[in-house]
């Protein structure tokens, strides 16, 4: 009786004393934090993958409650409907943005890009690319290594067995950028998804001139700037032998795509092509079906060592 | 047209030495300590032995298969059965074979497997079924047939082993004294109780000699081991010459050799570079003789072995190897 | 006892097939391509334009920065145009481009086999010489030799080091030229030795060529100051520093250069190239090669025009076999494997390796077993198992840490890995990476 006694005692006084130094600890350490922090956080999706430009979602929420307004803070996952919550817990405005998706520009598949020669090294991009300009004669285009694929943190993007090139998700893409950094050739552009996840695009990124773009890939672009011609809207340049489409200009008319000699500009998800038919008034209206799951199958071949050497 | 050319970053060479060469090599090593134990124990070494190497080749490819359900086998890789070899080697050869089967399993299935399988393993799977089988069936694990009984397996009449001897010295059980320990030729060429693969030093300085010869370890750990371990027990000796047995007796007594020589020099436990390994040599060589001097079970070398297994890691952090250019040799 | 590096190394198989075989002169190619970068630096910027035509040794580009070298044409003809090439590095680089005519060479280049002894020119004139010629280093790297000898004002050379070692597997090249040419070969070290303004200078050649060995020790006797140093057998005994280690028994530094222990290296293909530049005023626009390989027909050693297409040289020795797997541009250990022969050779082409199907192949990879024989292979004393699965995971700043920026890619550990892990590969990933934060850290101070 007295040996249960005196343990109960001797353990009771141990857990007081520690429990009042565990209570002034905490008084005297205590660090002030914005409880709104806390409740931005916990709108968040909490996925952490970086997209926002902050480490994480608790870097995010920081950012948002100091800065004070919400001008360039964009939580890519969450899209509006986060960004609104986001705003009223803070009452500040919310900045309108077009939902985004990641394309890959590069359509060389193994059909339109003929092999050169065969690697045998690690299947890295990052380390191919240290290597030579990739199997085909293609230099800036997919090396097909998949190092895109292992950057996705949502499951979004995959590789093709039959293209040898990665296709995104749209559903499940949310635009971090994680693959963008992950792509030693800077292939994969995060662009406006447009209206009913229409998009135009010039899938190619090579910067060789016509004659040699052509001999590498069926589908590349040669700079020819046909397409910068006939754009009525100006959304076209052409630089470096490459042609890129503005997607905030741009209005989907899809002129473009009919005049590429290479077909290097893709349309997606637009209802079956009628060629005389390249008003976008007319196009909606139609009221197609709505493609169930857009997938892209889009792999490009490019190169900007700009932008490559962040 | 010519062909496609292969390309690939240098070097485009290799040296043509591969994991089943070194796994080989081991294999090979391991042969004279395995007909020494075929002569001395006769058919309950056999029995042991492929009891343990089939059971540790069917659970690796058991469990790789159903388990992890991976599309390939590793069990070509030839570790499990090396691993199965030195499980036996542990053993002594009167075990009954469903307990060899568990020590297998736990080999296998707790100490190797889990965690990735080869080169991934954190502790020797071969000594962390032999500590779990000591640990469980402490009366058959620590029961020694007498030598010579060629043809008994699970009737063979048991003795006790020159370790056990020593712990009686120094527990002061009446009755023994150090005289009744063998002589070190004996111990040497291998005539005493004990496990299969652990009674004949001679053999495993053998296999030794031809894992140097091939460059399939180098000598850091063992020396680094069997010296400690002489020198810790020497002083010992001439502190107290009648409780603690004579050095020389102790280095050849037990599973040191076998430790020292296959156990700790396991690639996969031991560190990466040079210093690291005559650290963890040291420290195993110091463990070993504590457990035998001041613990209670009479041998030490796979509890000291599987301690140093685990600190490995941080060894690895500790010592970095000589860095090209750190000190200049000559200012 | 022979001297030799201190850590790690390996001994890959010899296979010097094209041994004694003497230089032979390879026949001018219709057309050549000359790389402009074919140099550590800024590439060289183009002196001459579409349709000029060029002579012999004539200046086509010049110096691009100050680590930089000048180009030389090859061949007499008309500049078909400037364009895009793809190089040893796998990528397109821009070249000029001569269709050949004739071979007319410039009238100052001295054409005779007579020996010039006497150098006459001060350090300050065979330095401006040497950038005149587009000399550099011939070894592989091929680093300016002006800017080598010019070594920043608070280090001062002590000697120099002839790398005539050939530690590659396969190369015969350098160990052909200090046969045939070894007279030569010490007038060029005593003209280094008075550019560097240094008084001792050491020839290291490893003891598998003892011929070489025995005729530059006889040779070398009548010349102050040179010393041959035979050396053991080891790769990678011709790296710069290993090479410094394996001669003086001083090591360079983590990031420091040779000369901070107060060495110059040079190649023996550039100290004959030093010379023909002085003493013939020959630049450089061909050179030695080795073009070799088992399946290879006669291997040979080619005295070839820089910009030269490597098919032709190959077409020289036999023709490519039928079951080519491979074409390395260098030796086994740090050549680069090229996508075709159309590649024109350089000023850094050492060496040609064909390699059949059967021994191109990559092993099978295994995972590590953490044998820990990288990590004594390693020359530099790194842990490349390590570093191999650091950069797997991306974890580049730890990579930095463990001193990846030390490694020299000589490929001793993914060489002597029995799981035939690539290690090198991410190895170079890292040390890429790893360059471009410092790089990045440098540009934000």
């Amino acid at each position: 009786m007295n040996l249960i006694l005196i343990a109960v005692i001797s353990l009771g006084a141990i857990a007081l004393i520690s429990a009042l130094i565990l209570f002034l600890a905490s008084k005297k350490f205590a660090v002030f934090e914005d409880p709104r922090i806390t409740e931005v956080a916990k709108v968040l999706p909490q996925a952490n993958c970086g997209g926002c430009g902050y480490p994480g979602c608790s870097g995010f929420a920081n950012a948002c409650v100091k800065a004070g307004s919400l001008q360039g803070k964009y939580c890519t996952v969450g899209g509006q409907p986060v960004m609104t919550k986001v705003a009223s817990i803070l009452g500040l405005e919310v900045e309108e943005a077009e939902p985004t998706v990641a394309v890959v520009r590069c359509n060389g598949t193994c059909e339109h890009r003929p092999l050169v020669s065969r690697n045998d090294g690690t299947r890295s991009c990052a380390i191919t690319s240290l290597l030579y300009g990739g199997e085909t004669g293609c230099s800036y285009g997919c090396l097909g290594g998949g190092d895109c694929v292992n950057a996705c943190q949502f499951d979004a993007i995959h590789m093709n067995p039959v293209t040898g090139l990665p296709e995104v998700d749209e559903d499940k893409c949310t635009s971090c950028g994680a693959c963008v950094k992950a792509c030693p050739r800077n292939i994969i552009e995060v662009r406006p998804k447009g209206k009913k996840s229409r998009r135009v695009y010039v899938s190619c990124v090579n910067k060789d001139r016509g004659p040699i773009a052509k001999k590498a890939c069926e589908v590349s672009c040669i700079g020819c700037g046909k397409c910068v011609k006939v754009c009525p809207f100006g959304a076209i340049t052409l630089e470096n032998n490459l042609a890129y489409i503005d997607p905030n200009v741009c209005k989907s008319c899809r002129k473009c795509v009919d005049v590429c000699p290479q077909h290097a500009i893709v349309e997606l998800n637009f209802p079956p092509h009628k060629p005389k038919i390249a008003v976008v008034e007319e196009v909606d209206s139609t009221k197609t079906i709505e493609t169930p799951k857009a997938v892209e199958a889009v792999a490009v071949s490019v190169d900007s060592p700009k932008e490559n050497n962040n | 047209m010519e062909n496609k050319l292969f390309v690939s970053l240098s070097p485009h060479v290799h040296s043509e030495d591969t994991v089943k060469r070194n796994m080989h090599g081991v294999l090979i090593a391991l042969i004279p300590a395995f007909f020494v134990s075929l002569v001395v124990f006769g058919i309950g070494a056999l029995i042991v032995m492929v009891t343990s190497v089939v059971s540790c080749l069917f659970f690796e490819w058991a469990i790789g298969k159903y388990i992890m359900k991976s599309k390939t086998t590793t069990i070509g890789d030839c570790s499990a059965i090396i691993t199965g070899v030195l499980l036996a080697f542990n053993l002594p050869s009167n075990l009954p074979i469903w307990i060899i089967i568990l020590g297998a399993l736990f080999a296998i299935g707790v100490a190797k497997m889990p965690f990735g399988g080869l080169g991934c393993n954190p502790v020797n799977p071969a000594l962390a079924g032999r500590v779990f089988l000591l640990i469980s069936f402490p009366v058959q694990m620590t029961s020694w047939p007498v030598v010579g009984q060629i043809t008994s397996y699970a009737d063979a009449t048991t003795a006790a082993t020159p370790l056990a001897i020593m712990k009686g010295v120094i527990n002061g059980t009446s009755g023994v004294s150090l005289n009744q320990l063998p002589s070190a030729w004996n111990l040497f060429i291998g005539t005493n109780a004990g496990s299969i693969g652990e009674i004949s030093a001679a053999a495993l300085l053998l296999g030794l000699i031809f894992m140097l010869w091939k460059k399939i370890i180098t000598w850091h750990i063992p020396v680094s081991i069997l010296a400690t371990v002489f020198v810790f027990t020497g002083i010992m000796h001439l502190v107290n010459p009648v409780e603690y047995a004579r050095p020389l007796i102790q280095l050849l007594s037990g599973g040191l050799m076998l430790g020292a020589i296959f156990m700790a020099t396991d690639y996969v436990t031991s560190p990466m570079n040079k210093k690291g390994m005559l650290i963890y040599g040291f420290f195993i060589g110091v463990l070993t003789v504590v457990i035998r001097l001041f613990g209670s079970y009479p041998e030490g070398m796979s509890f000291a072995i599987l301690i140093m297994n685990c600190f490995t890691p941080l060894i690895n952090i500790y010592c970095k190897p000589k860095r090209f250019g750190e000190v200049a040799k000559k200012k | 006892m022979l001297k030799t590096f201190s850590i790690g190394g390996v001994h890959p198989q010899e296979n010097k097939l094209s041994a004694h075989q003497s230089i032979i002169k390879a026949a001018i190619p219709p057309q050549v391509a000359i790389l402009l970068s074919q140099h550590i630096g800024a590439p060289a910027k183009p002196l001459v334009a579409k349709g000029d035509t060029v002579k012999v040794g004539m200046k086509i580009a010049e110096l691009g920065g100050f680590v930089s070298a000048a180009i030389h044409s090859s061949v007499s003809g008309k500049v078909l145009k400037i364009d895009n090439v793809i190089d040893a590095s796998g990528y397109p680089k821009p070249a000029i481009i001569i269709n050949v005519e004739g071979d007319e060479w410039e009238e100052t280049i001295d054409r005779s086999d007579t020996l010039v002894k006497e150098c006459k020119f001060s350090s300050e004139e065979i330095i401006k010489k040497l950038t005149d010629c587009g000399i550099v280093g011939m070894g592989g790297a091929c680093f300016p030799t002006q800017v080598k000898l010019c070594p920043p004002p608070a280090f001062k050379a002590q000697c120099v080091i002839i790398n005539g070692v050939e530690c590659e597997p396969y190369l015969t090249a350098d160990h052909q030229l200090m046969l045939e040419h070894a007279e030569e070969i010490m007038v060029g070290v005593s003209i280094l030795m008075k550019a560097a303004k240094v008084n001792k200078a050491f020839i290291a050649i490893e003891n598998n060529k003892p011929d070489a060995i025995e005729l530059l020790k006889k040779t070398a006797s009548s010349y102050p100051g040179i010393e041959v140093v035979p050396l053991k057998m080891k790769y990678p005994q011709g790296g710069e520093k290993q090479l410094i280690d394996a001669v003086t028994d001083r090591q360079v530094a983590s990031g420091a250069l040779p000369i901070s222990v107060g060495v110059i290296v040079q190649n023996v293909g550039t100290t004959f190239a030093v010379y023909q530049a002085i003493q013939k005023n020959k630049p450089l626009f061909e050179r030695v090669i080795t073009i070799t390989g088992n399946s290879l027909a006669k291997p040979s050693n080619l005295l070839a025009r820089i910009g030269t297409p490597l098919r032709q040289l190959v077409d020289a020795c036999g023709g490519l076999p039928d079951d080519t797997g491979k074409v390395i541009s260098g030796g086994p250990m740090m050549g680069k494997a090229l996508i075709n022969l159309d590649v024109p050779m350089t000023k850094g082409s050492s060496g040609l390796l064909i390699m059949n199907e059967e021994e191109a192949k990559r092993g099978e990879i295994h995972p590590c077993i953490r044998c820990a024989k990288c990590v004594d292979a390693c020359s530099m004393g790194l842990e490349p198992y390590l570093l191999a699965q650091l950069a797997a995971h991306g974890e580049f700043e730890r990579m930095e840490k463990e001193r990846i920026m030390d490694c020299i890619e000589c490929g001793c550990c993914q060489f002597t890995c029995p799981s035939n892990r690539p290690i090198l590969d991410y190895c170079r990933l890292g040390k890429n990476k790893v360059g471009a934060m410092i790089r990045a850290r440098k540009a934000k101070k």
